[in-house]
């Protein structure tokens, strides 16, 4: 199910989880689809647009897991061999119905330099304290929780997602939402610690920023 | 402590190194201190957090229940046929 604390599960567990798979768990299965639904349907909806079309690829990627189950050995994580087949058959699907494949972080992941918060925020150079706050950040901490868990809160977190960058969208995803480690996204992805850092980085920083803009109107 | 103290406009760009504890030593300590005195970026790491644990919660997404029914035909199909060869 869905761990509230987004923590990847242990090699152990893993082990665990592919005996019950090979067993035939039923459980154990359902437990597996529901903890990565979320993040599959959004990087599928990269590729593929319609969340109707990222459903059939996630279908189709849990029975191409089902199917390869008895050849997985375990060179990667189980988790990534079932995102690989996932972005294979979300390119596959993609390809079919010529859209456009999104750049990824497969492929690219410099974007030009984008500070974490707007330059003018701070005191220029030759102030008495270039660099510091003009203006204190707002305290969130007193926000009402139920804003800050609201069904609007939500959306505009999810409208902020939506608009990031793909590779900065992967790299969030899979870091924030389906709790994987850096070093898992680095050996998924391909990239660096530093690269994939910079790209969590400005999706988080984007993502705070739109949450500012909406919870201090 | 007597090299140098980081700006609020460097702290910020050091949130994710710090956050994933991959600072070194001594930018952690310099990023530490500057908060101790740092309103203002005490309140940004905090909207941070908060940002992080709002995200988070979008893993939680109902599966319909078509799929849910497909997806447990699909492995019970797949068992038996394994079970059959």
């Amino acid at each position: 199910m869905n761990d509230p604390d987004n923590q990847p599960p242990r090699p152990a567990d893993e082990m665990a989880l592919l005996d019950a798979l090979r067993r035939g768990d039923e459980q154990a299965f359902l437990a597996l689809v529901t903890m990565h639904y979320a993040a599959m349907l959004r990087l599928a909806q990269m590729y593929v647009g319609s969340r109707a079309v990222a459903e059939e690829v996630i279908q189709e990627t849990w029975i191409g897991v089902l199917q390869g189950l008895s050849r997985f050995e375990g060179r990667s994580s189980l988790k990534t061999w079932i995102f690989r087949i996932l972005l294979n058959r979300a390119r596959t699907r993609a390809q079919r119905e010529n859209r456009t494949i999104p750049f990824s972080a497969l492929t690219s992941a410099s974007e030009s330099d984008e500070p974490a918060v707007d330059p003018d925020a701070f005191a220029p150079p030759g102030a008495r304290y270039p660099g510091g706050w003009l203006t204190s950040p707002a305290e969130w901490d007193t926000l009402p929780e139920e804003r800050l868990l609201s069904r609007e809160t939500r959306q505009h977190v999810d409208a902020a997602l939506t608009t990031l960058p793909p590779a900065q969208r992967e790299v969030i995803t899979l870091r924030d939402i389906d709790g994987w480690s850096a070093h898992e996204v680095c050996d998924y992805l391909g990239i660096s610690e530093a690269n994939q850092r910079v790209l969590l980085h400005r999706a988080r920083s984007r993502v705070r920023h739109a949450l500012a803009d909406y919870l201090q109107n | 402590m007597a090299e140098r103290e980081l700006t609020c406009q460097e702290l910020v760009e050091l949130i994710t190194s710090y956050l994933d504890d991959a600072l070194t030593s001594e930018e952690r300590q310099l990023l530490e201190h500057h908060l101790t005195y740092c309103h203002g970026c005490r309140a940004y790491l905090e909207q941070m957090r908060v940002t992080l644990r709002l995200v988070g919660r979008l893993s939680t997404e109902d599966i319909p229940d078509d799929l849910r029914d497909e997806l447990l035909a699909a492995f019970h199909n797949l068992r038996k046929s394994a079970d059959g060869a």
